[in-house]
Parts: C-alpha cells; sequence; structure tokens
C-alpha cells in the first residue's frame, strides 16, 4: 500500500491539515498518525510470563506492533486477563466505507408518540397476534409488551400507540374480525414455527384474507415477523414489511410513524443513519425476571 | 440481616410512615380476600406436585396439567383437586401418577365426593400433601445446619447471575463464579417461561437467554452449588423465579429442592407480563405461603418500574409498592428478614444531585424497612455501549449500596446492554465492588445527612408523595389503580390478561391440603 506512508506529516491526515482533508485515516492516540490502540482479551492460560508473551504475540498478529502488555491479572487457576496498548499501521479510506441506509429513520419513543399526536390527532392501533397453531408468542411479546426486547421497551409503553394483543394460535379470521373491530391501523404478525413451511402458508393466508374483507385503501398495514423470514419477500407473501431475526420494539415502532403518518419529515433523522444499528446487539437486560 | 441502628440516618416522621404503612394494609387487604376466595389451576397442580406427582407425558405435558385440566372437565375445580383426586384414588386404589394417566388416557372419571367419601379424600389428600411440606420443611433445616457449620457471609450478599441455556453449562459457571466471590447465583430463565401454564420437565439444555426453570434444573444446580459450598467453606445461595403463570408451582418446587431466594414480586407479571391481576394475585398469595415455610427469601421486583418510567418522577411507585409488597408478604407469613424489597440505582446520570437523590432514595428504602435486607439492583437504562463511563456507574452504585447498608448486592456489570457478561466482565465488576466495599469499609457509620439537607428533604418529599398515591389507590381500590394505569403507565384491568381461565372461584366445600397445612403450620 503506497498511501500508507503518511505516518507523521500532518498536512496529509491531520484534521485540519493542509489544501483538503485527507480521506485516509488511522487511529489517533496523542499524535496524528501513531495508529494507537487499546485492546483488552482474555486468554485461557494461567498467569505466567508464557501467559503474557502470549497476550503480545496474540495482539502482534492482529496488527498491534510493538504491543505493549500494560496489564496482566489472572482470573482463577484458569484464565488470565489483559490489556495491551500499541500502535498499528493499518489505513482506512473513508471513501470504502459503505453505509447501509435504512428507509426510514429510527426514531425515540417520544418522538413516535408526538408525531403520532401532532399527525394524527388520535392512538395509533397496532393489533397483534401468533396466526395458525404457532403457540411462540416471544416474538410478538418482545415487539409488544412493555418488558420489551434489546433494552428497548415494547409497543404497549409508546403512550400514542394502543396496542390489542391478541396471544398465540389466533385464527385468521378472527384476526380480520379483531382488526375490524379495533380499527387497527396495522397488523403484526409473529411466525416462529416454519414446519412445512408453516409460517408462508399462514402469511400468504392472512394477507390474503386481509385484501378480501378490506377495500385497498382501508386495509390495515401488514407487518409479519420471525426468525426465518427473507426480509425481501413483501410482494410474495403480500404483506407491507417483513422483520427479521433481531428486530427490537424502536425499530418496528419508528417503521409504522414512516409508513402510516404523513410526511412531514421529522428534524432529528440525522441520527438514523450512522447510529450503532440497535438490532446487532444480543438482548441482556440480565437481572430482570424472563 | 438485622440492619437496625441506634441512631437512624434519615429523620423520618414515624407518624407518616405509621400512615403510609395503614393504608397499604387498607389497600391490600380486599386484594387479599378476593384471593382468598379464588383458587387457580396453578394453585391446584401445586397441591399435586407437593403430594409427589411428578413426570410428563410423551409430549411433554407434565401429569399435574393432565390431571387438573381433566379433573376441571369432570367435576369442575371450585371445590379443589384434592377431594375429586383422593377420591378417584380410594375409589380405584390407584397410586397419583396412575390415577394421572388414567385421567389422560379418559378410563377414569372424577365426582366431588360427599358424606363420608369426602371425609376419606380430604383425610387421604392432607396426608400425602403433608409428606410434600415436610419435605420443604426438610430442606430448610438442611440449610439452617449448611448454614450454621459454614457462618453467614457478611453484607452485602454479592449476587451474580449465570444464563446460558443449557443447564450442564451453568452448573460449572455457577461455580466458578461462587469461587469468583459470589454469596447468591441466579439462573436467570429462558425468555418466555413466565408466560407458559405449565413447568417443563427434567434437565434441559436449550433456552433462549436463560435456562428453563425445572424440578430436575434446581435439583442439579442446588447440587452443583453445594459441592463448591463445602470446597468454599461458605454457603453459596442459589435463585430462581416464582413469577409469571406457575408462581405457586415454581415456589413448591423450590422449597423440595432446597432454593433460597426467588423472584416474587406481587404486580410483577400482572404490569410487565399482562397476566391477569386477580390470577396473579391468588398465585402470589400461595407462592409467598410457601416461601415463608420453606425459609426462602423473597426479591420483589420495584426495578422494573424505574426502567419503564423516570427514575425521579417515579421514585414514590417504588416506595408504594415495597410498602404492598411488605404487606402481601406478611399476610402471607414471611418475616422481615426475608423480604428482600427491590430498588434500582436508575436516575439519569446527566442531571444535576443524581448520586445525592439515588442515596436519598436508598436511604428512605434503608430506613422504611430497617429489618429487611432490601435487594440493590445495578444501573441498566442509562448503561450504553461506552463501557468505561459504566465501569464509573457502577463504582457509584456501589458506593450507595455501601453507604446506605444494602443486604443484596446485585453486581452489575459495565457491558450491560451490549453482551451477555464475559469472563473479564465478571471479574472486573467483583473488583469494582471489593475496592468500594473496602476503600469505604463502615463509612456508613459517619455517613449522617444533614437533617434538612438535600437527601433528607427529597426522602420526605418522595415519602409524601408515596402517601398520597397510596390514598389515591385505598380511594380507588387496588385492582383499579391497576388498570387505571397508576404502575409504570400500564392499564391492566382485572378483567382481562393472560391466565384468567385459569382462575376459578372456591365453592363452601373447597379443600386445599397445602394451605390448610400452611396456615396451621401443622405438619401432618
Amino acid at each position: 500500500m503506497s498511501a500508507a506512508r503518511v505516518t507523521s506529516t500532518p498536512a496529509v491526515t491531520g484534521p485540519r491539515g493542509g489544501k483538503a482533508a485527507s480521506h485516509i485515516v488511522r487511529p489517533y492516540g496523542d499524535a496524528t498518525g501513531d495508529g494507537m490502540v487499546q485492546l483488552s482479551f482474555t486468554l485461557p492460560l494461567p498467569h505466567d510470563k508464557r501467559a503474557e508473551g502470549a497476550a503480545q504475540l496474540f495482539a502482534s498478529k492482529m496488527g498491534m506492533d510493538p504491543a505493549m502488555v500494560v496489564h496482566a491479572k489472572a482470573m482463577g487457576p484458569d484464565f488470565t486477563f489483559f490489556v495491551v496498548y500499541g500502535p498499528v499501521h493499518h489505513l482506512v479510506d473513508t471513501r470504502d466505507v459503505v453505509i447501509v441506509e435504512r428507509d426510514y429513520p429510527l426514531l425515540p419513543p417520544k418522538e413516535v408518540n408526538s408525531l403520532i399526536k401532532k399527525t394524527l390527532h388520535r392512538p395509533l392501533v397496532v393489533v397483534g397476534a401468533c396466526i395458525g397453531t404457532d403457540a411462540h408468542t416471544v416474538g410478538i411479546d418482545a415487539i409488544l409488551n412493555i418488558k420489551g426486547f434489546a433494552g428497548e421497551k415494547g409497543l404497549e409503553y409508546y403512550t400514542e400507540i394502543t396496542v390489542v394483543n391478541l396471544g398465540a394460535q389466533v385464527s385468521v379470521p378472527d384476526l380480520v374480525e379483531q382488526a375490524r373491530v379495533h380499527r387497527a391501523d396495522a397488523v403484526l404478525v409473529s411466525q416462529v414455527v416454519t414446519q412445512r413451511d408453516a409460517h408462508l402458508h399462514n402469511t400468504r393466508e392472512m394477507s390474503a384474507a386481509f385484501r378480501e374483507a378490506f377495500p385497498a385503501d382501508r386495509r390495515p398495514l401488514l407487518v409479519v415477523g420471525g426468525p426465518r423470514f427473507d426480509e425481501l419477500a413483501t410482494a410474495q407473501l403480500g404483506v407491507d414489511r417483513i422483520f427479521g431475526r433481531g428486530t427490537t420494539p424502536g425499530e418496528v415502532a419508528s417503521y409504522l410513524v414512516s409508513a402510516l403518518v404523513p410526511p412531514a419529515t421529522p428534524t432529528s433523522t440525522t441520527r438514523s443513519s450512522t447510529a450503532r444499528s440497535t438490532s446487532s446487539r444480543p438482548a441482556t437486560s440480565r437481572k430482570k425476571a424472563s | 440481616m438485622s440492619r437496625s441502628t441506634t441512631e437512624p440516618m434519615l429523620d423520618l416522621d414515624p407518624a407518616t410512615i405509621r400512615t403510609a404503612r395503614s393504608l397499604a394494609r387498607k389497600a391490600g387487604a380486599p386484594v387479599v380476600s378476593m384471593a382468598k376466595r379464588h383458587t387457580t389451576v396453578s394453585v391446584e397442580r401445586a397441591v399435586l406436585r407437593l403430594a409427589g406427582l411428578e413426570g410428563a407425558d410423551v409430549e411433554g405435558i407434565p401429569w399435574v396439567n393432565r390431571l387438573v385440566d381433566v379433573v376441571r372437565e369432570d367435576a369442575g375445580l371450585e371445590h379443589g383437586v384434592s377431594l375429586p383426586v383422593w377420591d378417584a384414588m380410594l375409589r380405584t386404589g390407584d397410586d397419583l401418577l396412575t390415577v394421572a394417566q388414567k385421567a389422560a388416557a379418559g378410563s377414569v372419571t372424577f365426582r366431588v365426593p360427599e358424606g363420608k367419601d369426602a371425609t376419606k379424600a380430604a383425610k387421604a389428600s392432607r396426608a400425602q400433601v403433608a409428606a410434600g411440606i415436610r419435605r420443604i420443611d426438610t430442606s430448610r433445616r438442611q440449610r439452617d445446619k449448611l448454614i450454621a457449620k459454614y457462618g453467614q457471609p457478611p453484607a452485602p450478599w454479592i449476587y451474580l447471575i449465570v444464563a446460558t441455556g443449557d443447564i450442564y453449562e451453568d452448573m460449572p459457571q455457577a461455580q466458578a463464579a461462587a469461587r469468583e466471590g459470589a454469596d447468591v447465583i441466579a439462573v436467570i430463565r429462558s425468555t418466555g417461561q413466565s408466560l407458559l401454564d405449565y413447568v417443563p420437565e427434567g434437565p434441559t439444555r436449550e433456552g433462549y437467554a436463560g435456562t428453563y426453570a425445572t424440578q430436575a434444573n434446581f435439583r442439579l444446580m442446588r447440587a452443583a452449588l453445594d459441592e463448591t459450598s463445602k470446597e468454599l467453606g461458605r454457603y453459596v445461595r442459589l435463585t430462581n423465579y416464582a413469577s409469571g403463570l406457575c408462581m405457586p408451582e415454581i415456589a413448591s418446587l423450590a422449597g423440595l429442592e432446597r432454593l433460597d431466594m426467588m423472584l416474587n414480586d406481587s404486580m410483577y407479571g400482572i404490569l410487565f407480563r399482562d397476566i391477569n391481576p386477580v390470577r396473579t394475585f391468588v398465585d402470589q398469595r400461595f407462592s409467598r405461603q410457601i416461601h415463608a415455610r420453606a425459609g426462602i427469601i423473597i426479591n420483589t421486583g420495584e426495578d422494573n418500574y424505574l426502567t419503564t418510567a423516570d427514575a425521579v418522577e417515579a421514585a414514590h411507585t417504588v416506595t408504594v409498592s415495597q410498602l404492598l409488597n411488605e404487606y402481601f408478604a406478611k399476610e402471607a407469613g414471611l418475616e422481615n428478614w426475608q423480604l428482600g424489597l427491590g430498588h434500582a440505582f436508575e436516575i439519569n446520570p446527566d442531571i444535576p444531585d443524581s448520586f445525592r437523590m439515588e442515596l436519598a432514595h436508598a436511604m428512605l428504602a434503608r430506613a422504611l424497612f430497617p429489618d429487611a435486607p432490601l435487594k440493590w439492583m445495578p444501573p441498566t437504562k442509562h448503561m450504553t455501549g461506552d463501557v468505561f463511563r459504566g465501569y464509573l456507574l457502577d463504582g457509584f452504585f456501589n458506593l450507595a449500596g455501601a453507604l446506605t447498608g444494602q443486604g443484596i448486592l446485585l453486581v452489575g456489570m459495565m457491558t450491560e446492554a451490549v453482551v451477555t457478561p464475559w469472563l473479564s466482565d465478571r471479574d472486573l465488576a467483583l473488583q469494582n465492588v471489593r475496592y468500594v466495599f473496602n476503600a469505604a469499609g463502615n463509612l456508613r457509620e459517619d455517613f449522617r445527612p444533614a437533617r434538612d439537607g438535600y437527601i433528607a428533604n427529597r426522602a420526605r418529599q418522595v415519602l409524601g408523595e408515596a402517601v398520597d398515591l397510596l390514598d389515591r389507590i385505598v380511594d380507588d381500590t387496588l385492582l383499579n389503580a391497576i388498570a387505571d394505569g397508576t404502575f409504570g403507565l400500564m392499564k391492566r384491568p382485572a378483567d382481562a390478561g393472560r391466565g384468567l381461565d385459569g382462575v376459578v372461584k372456591k365453592s363452601s366445600g373447597y379443600l386445599n391440603p397445602a394451605t390448610d397445612l400452611l396456615e396451621e403450620g401443622a405438619t401432618r
């Protein structure tokens, strides 16, 4: 990499450098281009000189050169914890960064509520269910119950969203009827069981029933979720949106608002595109009851 | 773990405290009498479990579920399950398991016996359920013996969590956590177990974000920790969850298998799991009677309010819930030392004086419940991917715990909201706890907030708001207050929610030998 020869020329890589700020960067410790990073990890080794050497070797292999093992501590007889500092020589061209844009802004609950209040002038009604023989309410409950998922509260927490959770094993005719009774803006269906493609059959049956029961402009938004769906298969299944594994309530709420509440694009949408995707977080509200 | 000190840290008006307690009693009493008038499928299944009915059919449906369902179909549940079941056993000469299997196969029908038959069935059921109660008594004595042998760990007890989903992975992890210093191990349940209307059977190796609570898993984990207790010369306590649709059964299994602490909140299931309020209060009362008998310490769930509502604005709802939990617990026979009333360090760290306010809230709980251990829960709501800031927050959480004499300290992890704790996270978290408690030492002795200072005033304010809210609850009735969304902003009407179809009004001929034995304190 010829572009790598920029280590100590602030004019090229510095934030205030030269003619144009460079797109080529590396980590910054206390001087431009020093490439300093910190790293901590555990090795399954008892703490001794060999373990420290192994830690240094490991960090070197990760590209830290020289790797400084600044801290090593035994954790029980079989493990050692390390903190390592050192420079790396890798460079990143910010023009190579690919950002996956979601097609709706991720909004905090407060903003979802105020958007609904301001533009819809009434609560947004969501009817949720597990349809067919599926008794796995884990998914729908994670999205709807106030307890929520991945540190985010479920839709029940949103003051401007009215949630009707019908629970498990709801028949499609019942679901259509309940959607009508509650004047649902959106219907959320969770499907976990995939034996003989049950999730696909059930979803198609559901979307067909809604199309038959409602005129196109009055039909509630149809949203389906589950770990085995292809998020791109909306057209084949006749639904408006498919959510896959790891979807959080905040994503669903944000989508519903963007799909159901007329434009007047909110101001704070800038957070969404670069914000760390919350969906990559595992569920870790550890101290709570299940 | 008596925490009474000669000099109270907060100068609270004793009359206001008395008012708060009497309002909690007024709010709770109608709920208790409602609970006494009802039974649930889970209460009845718990009776069968105490009588020794274990196992499940080929589909994994426990025999207790099969049997209760058939009895309900044949004879109704308003008389309880005991009279029809033991009547059938006496008529057929079969044992309990055989009757359950025959019931599932449809080859036995149940009736509500009358006259001499009823007397005989009542006597037989009491004798068999009493054997289960005596097993609980034996477990309690065994715990007392082990604690007498090893001694009680100093407060606060360090509470650590394991949750791999596989009981055989959990055991070595729990043993490692105990060696690292945990006094209490909690095994988190698989997501959604609280909504199952049955208790899964056998050892389990698959769970989602937790491990199923089963009798076999309880037994395996208790044995593993007994081994480690012996190795360490320190009794390591085991915790699980008596919440959800099967509170009475899980409480019974915990008592039988010598669990030491159980999460058991009077309203958590209603508010956070949308379980029917009547179902919850009936199940809760029975489960707490079992906990009382078993010498189990309950942990209540007030921390949950603060994850949904604002920790400053909703501070008084925590106090109200603690007072209600205390009332329901005492009514069910629990003693002060068994009340791990919950509270949490969840105030937004960006607001000024947040730590002073945390101290005020924590000291208020300490002052209101001087003889309860109190369960102190670490920050979660304001924990972010910034693990360094999280480590500092956990340090302040620990300091507040040291300054306010908390009994049970759930150790905060800097990787909360990032990953399930790594080995190193746990080690760092324990270093944090040890440093703070070692450095602060008995700072609590010297720490007396100014009488009219910020902390004392804030505590008085929260107590005042709690009294006002309790006043409104008494006027409105607790069930209506829950229906109106008074707690955690959730509206939960008494005629809705999960598990309602499992609630049955008792007839005048209702019999429950377990409740009788528990309320009489009898062993036979």
